[in-house]
């Protein structure tokens, strides 16, 4: 598989740390990671680096993981690249309102590697 | 939709939701099987508190304590690191264990899952601390063992709508 460029965004370093590891562990070997704390940070780093793939958290000060996805869609700054969300909110309605906001997939936490592979591989396979 | 949580009190305050959540997590994000316990967490001379509170149809918190040992050894598992002390990393980890805690627990029950907001946590340490709440409508103390090591969760809620 080609080089997957992919930025984790998540006001915990642990948390992307464990994102980071579930991701190699589902089989993206050729993973290039680049991390944001906040919706700010995630926004910034879209405006000077392309990327793959895109997995935010929701629930984040300063600006959280839904209005993130609107303002990447807003901006155009990443046209193309799935989305998904890592949660965990994991209603109906959450879930909707993270696919209004542009998501293309949904993960709730805590989650095991199989269900990131699950969630993340065809997305990638389709991009 | 008018939601009315008083009629589901007895399935809120169903002591067996949070075992599961916190049976759920443990076993998910750190690969270790989880109990609950009766005998309290040593006391130590650090000790750690992530609070994330509950807004919406239930106001209140899910409160995890620990002592510095549990809590660097929780860290461990979600990090593959070794800790000696209780750093940001540690404080950060408690504080993302404590938030799923607590979303595993709303997460039991639809009409919490979908109307009830998770706060981003916050995180204590030192020693000779206490908690204080309002008297609440219900809570939920219960102390659980992984390995070797004990830690507190308690849920407090302190207004249904």
């Amino acid at each position: 598989m080609a080089e997957v460029r992919t930025l984790i965004v998540d006001d915990s370093s642990v948390m992307r740390k464990i994102v980071e590891r579930a991701l190699r562990q589902a089989g993206l070997s050729s993973l290039v990671v680049l991390e944001a704390g906040s919706g700010t940070e995630g926004l910034d780093v879209l405006r000077s680096k392309q990327v793959d793939l895109i997995l935010s958290d929701i629930n984040m000060p300063l600006m959280d993981g839904l209005e993130f996805v609107r303002q990447i869609k807003a901006q155009n700054l990443a046209p193309g690249v799935p989305v998904v969300m890592i949660t965990t909110e994991s209603s109906e309605e959450h879930v909707k309102q993270a696919i209004l906001a542009g998501a293309r997939g949904y993960i709730r936490k805590p989650f095991t590697a199989e269900q990131v592979k699950e969630r993340v591989l065809p997305l990638i396979n389709a991009a | 939709m008018t939601v009315s949580l008083r009629e589901s009190m007895d399935r809120i305050a169903d002591p067996r939701n949070l075992d599961e959540g916190v049976e759920e997590v443990f076993r998910l994000m750190l690969g270790v099987d989880c109990t609950r316990d009766s005998i309290p967490p040593a006391i130590e001379p650090e000790s750690v508190t992530a609070v994330v509170g509950f807004g919406g149809v239930l106001s209140g918190a899910c409160v995890f304590r620990s002592g510095g040992t549990a809590a660097m050894k929780i860290a461990a598992h979600m990090t593959g690191m070794d800790f000696d002390e209780v750093d940001d990393t540690v404080k950060d980890g408690i504080g993302e264990i404590c938030n799923m805690l607590a979303g595993a627990w709303k997460g039991k029950l639809p009409e919490l899952a979908a109307n009830c907001g998770l706060s981003v946590p916050a995180v204590i340490t030192g020693r000779d601390y206490k908690l204080h709440m309002q008297a609440p409508e219900f809570q939920l103390h219960h102390i659980y063992r992984f390995e070797n090591a004990r830690f507190e969760v308690t849920v407090i809620c302190d207004g249904l709508h």
